[in-house]
């Protein structure tokens, strides 16, 4: 095994560890806490009332928006890290086409701020 | 040199196969498991599970730069706008029954030979192509791809991320 | 600049035998202590210090100080019924406390926590004679790695509202996973300028390469902003005040958790503070210069641990400020805040460093370069907001028309 596999398998050991442990406290808590059910126990909290309708509602659409425009951005920074690693390499003609890619992206969020999904009523 | 010579000079690389087919068996399951839960939400997270597992193919592989792209773009944000989707249409507790399609042969047939499809062209493409002994893609490598060969390509992915934002605009806004 | 493209743990460079292993090993067990132990540190820490600038007293009965408080409370915690809601999603339900706690965990991974960082220093410790650095495990794409580990952090709130099957959780899980995703965005673009500097994304390469003063901190090097805009949107993705839209207890109750009782509760809890100590690690990793500091006399893994130490306090120390004086923002406050000033500027400055930094390269003038930089850059804010103003004119103008009533769009 290569010495890279070797740090991403201590990473993957690290995150078991944590797996291990948070399991390992929920499974003595089970042993240890009571459990005396009451129907009443199990009606989800509504500020003291029966919970009226479904607990589902629907989401707004704006949030969606957002969404999508994290994907964007999410994107453009994993074009942006390998590039700035490299900057010395690419010197000015790679700054003109950071330059024109950020241009496009800011195009997106100029569009959405124009048409107002950014603003929150 | 001898058949038995030449085999015990290859690296078989032991843990590497070990890992890819566990992880590469807990990906077919969590496929499955997408097309066959009757909970969207559910659906969703196994989506997670498949894509969790091709991250770790490519750590396996030494392209660890992909690897984490693959976490942050689409674990971290294609399924993130996925669940925000399901929120915003069903996203109901529970077993759905519209989940389910009567059409199952058709469907058994598409994916049949979109499978077959994908498969031999991968086999077609990369036969012949063997991975260098301890090999790592480092970022710098990949970066210098990106900026000579593809530029085309990366500037192309801005415009299409731009249109893909103004159709959801267009889409979500009323007037 | 002073990079080394394959940072890899000397370690691991010959053959690997048991002490490798063991010394591993010990490296995982302790920062795995050495994190839960500042966790339980840090929730004391917050309670006693806000407590002060409130003028109360705080915890004062379990042990000297109160500083036991947290760990009478996790007890009493663990000992409570556990509740789960009949309309919930059991299964998710369980799995939410998971995804928010062990991503927490793994950012921490790639914290240099100490090793010789003085003005020659190679960043190393030297343990049963072996080389090694004193973090968990040095990933070449460290920076990258810890913005996948954060955005994982959304799974755990989005899901917790909704296997809730109960209003008030969902509602705020989605508000709190769409501020998430908003600030992640300005958090991952104003690290751009760090790694421009660096150029590296290993986060021992940073560390490394902010050795030798103060002047060579990143937060210094790239000029500021990027730190501001870092220490806001990572107080954003925290969840913490002034953002803790989340848990805004006047109209969600307690947001994402309401419905989670005993253990799995305090899990949450944990997690938040887990995820408040390992992003002011990463900000003293990314921006002031890791383990480095002024002396190193003696063995240098411990100078090292202390001078990250100390500077790790001073951070806990600002968040815990911000929560005692910052009131709440605004929903649209929070997504303005975000979204038209922090991601633009942050580009903006990103392409002002790169350009500096290339004229550095070429031996241009510095001033010259700067000057005509922010120019462009000036002007292209300005016609930005020439484009936005008459936009918000021309919509103005149509309401007018069309009559209707204030807000109902």
């Amino acid at each position: 095994m290569s010495e890279f596999l070797r740090s991403y398998l201590t990473v993957g050991l690290f995150g078991a560890l944590a797996v291990l442990v948070v399991g390992t406290f929920l499974g003595l808590s089970s042993l240890v806490r009571p459990t005396r059910p009451q129907p009443q126990k199990y009606i989800n909290y509504e500020s003291g009332v029966d919970p009226v309708g479904t607990g589902w509602s629907q989401a707004n659409i704006r949030y969606y928006v957002f969404a999508l425009l994290f994907v964007m951005f999410d994107v453009e920074a994993v074009f942006i890290f390998p590039w700035a690693t490299r900057l010395e390499a690419y010197g000015l003609f790679g700054l003109v086409e950071m330059f024109i890619f950020i241009f496009i992206l800011l195009l997106g969020l100029l569009y959405a701020w124009r048409k107002g999904v950014l603003r929150w009523i | 040199m001898s058949a038995a010579a030449v085999l015990a000079d290859i690296d078989w690389h032991v843990e590497q196969q070990v890992f890819f087919y566990l992880i590469a068996t807990t990906q077919v399951v969590a496929a499955w498991r997408v097309v066959t839960t009757k909970n969207i939400v559910h659906a969703a997270l196994y989506l997670v599970v498949v894509l969790a597992g091709v991250a770790a193919q490519f750590i396996l592989l030494g392209a660890e730069f992909i690897a984490s792209t693959q976490v942050l773009v689409y674990i971290g944000a294609v399924i993130v706008l996925f669940l925000f989707g399901i929120m915003l249409t069903q996203a109901r507790i529970g077993a759905e029954n519209d989940l389910d399609q009567p059409n199952r042969l058709p469907a058994v047939l598409t994916a049949g030979l979109l499978a077959i499809l994908t498969v031999s062209t991968v086999i077609r493409t990369f036969e012949d192509v063997e991975l260098p002994d301890n090999s790592r893609t480092t970022t710098a490598s990949v970066s210098d791809s990106i900026f000579s060969d593809y530029i085309i390509a990366f500037e192309a992915v801005s415009v299409l991320l731009l249109a893909a934002l103004i159709g959801a605009i267009v889409v979500a806004r009323k007037d | 600049m002073r990079t080394n493209v394959f940072a890899l743990d000397p370690l691991f460079l010959d053959d690997v035998g048991f002490e490798e292993v063991g010394i591993v090993l010990l490296k995982v067990v302790v920062a795995f202590v050495m994190l839960l132990v500042s966790v339980m540190l840090m929730v004391w820490f917050e309670r006693k210090f806000i407590s002060d600038m409130q003028n109360r007293i705080g915890p004062n009965v379990a042990g000297p100080f109160g500083i036991l408080q947290t760990f009478a409370d996790g007890i009493k915690l663990f000992f409570k019924e556990d509740l789960i809601p009949e309309r919930s999603d059991r299964f998710v339900f369980k799995l939410a406390p998971y995804l928010s706690l062990v991503p927490a965990f793994l950012v921490f991974v790639i914290v240099p926590i100490g090793g010789d960082f003085g003005e020659d220093g190679d960043g190393t410790v030297t343990w049963f004679g072996h080389e090694t650095f004193l973090q968990v495990a040095d990933a070449p794409v460290g920076v990258l790695f810890f913005l996948a580990m954060s955005s994982l952090a959304v799974y755990g709130v989005m899901l917790a509202g909704w296997s809730s099957g109960s209003k008030y959780p969902l509602l705020g899980s989605v508000r709190a996973s769409a501020q998430m995703v908003s600030y992640e965005a300005a958090l991952g673009l104003s690290l751009a300028a760090v790694i421009l500097k660096t150029g590296s994304l290993s986060s021992h390469d940073i560390a490394l390469a902010q050795t030798g003063g103060i002047v060579n901190w990143n937060v210094l090097a790239t000029g500021i902003v990027p730190f501001v805009i870092f220490l806001i949107a990572g107080t954003a993705e925290l969840n913490r005040p002034p953002f803790d839209l989340v848990e805004a207890e006047q109209e969600l109750v307690g947001g994402f958790h309401t419905e989670y009782s005993s253990l799995r509760f305090a899990l949450f809890f944990l997690a938040e503070f887990m995820n408040t100590v390992t992003m002011s690690a990463i900000i003293v990793t990314l921006f002031f210069g890791g383990p480095a500091g002024p002396t190193y006399a003696g063995p240098a893994w411990l100078w090292g641990m202390f001078w990250f130490m100390l500077k790790l306090l001073v951070f806990l120390g600002v968040f815990v400020w911000f929560r005692a004086t910052l009131p709440r923002l605004r929903y649209d406050q929070l997504m303005d805040l975000g979204w038209k000033i922090l991601i633009p500027l942050s580009l903006g400055w990103f392409l002002f460093v790169a350009a500096l930094e290339i004229g550095d390269n070429r031996g241009w003038s510095r001033v010259v370069v700067a000057i005509v930089s922010g120019a462009a850059l000036a002007l292209g804010a300005l016609l930005m907001s020439a484009a936005i103003s008459a936009s918000r004119r021309q919509r103005l103008d149509e309401q007018a028309e069309s009559d209707s009533p204030v807000g109902a769009r």
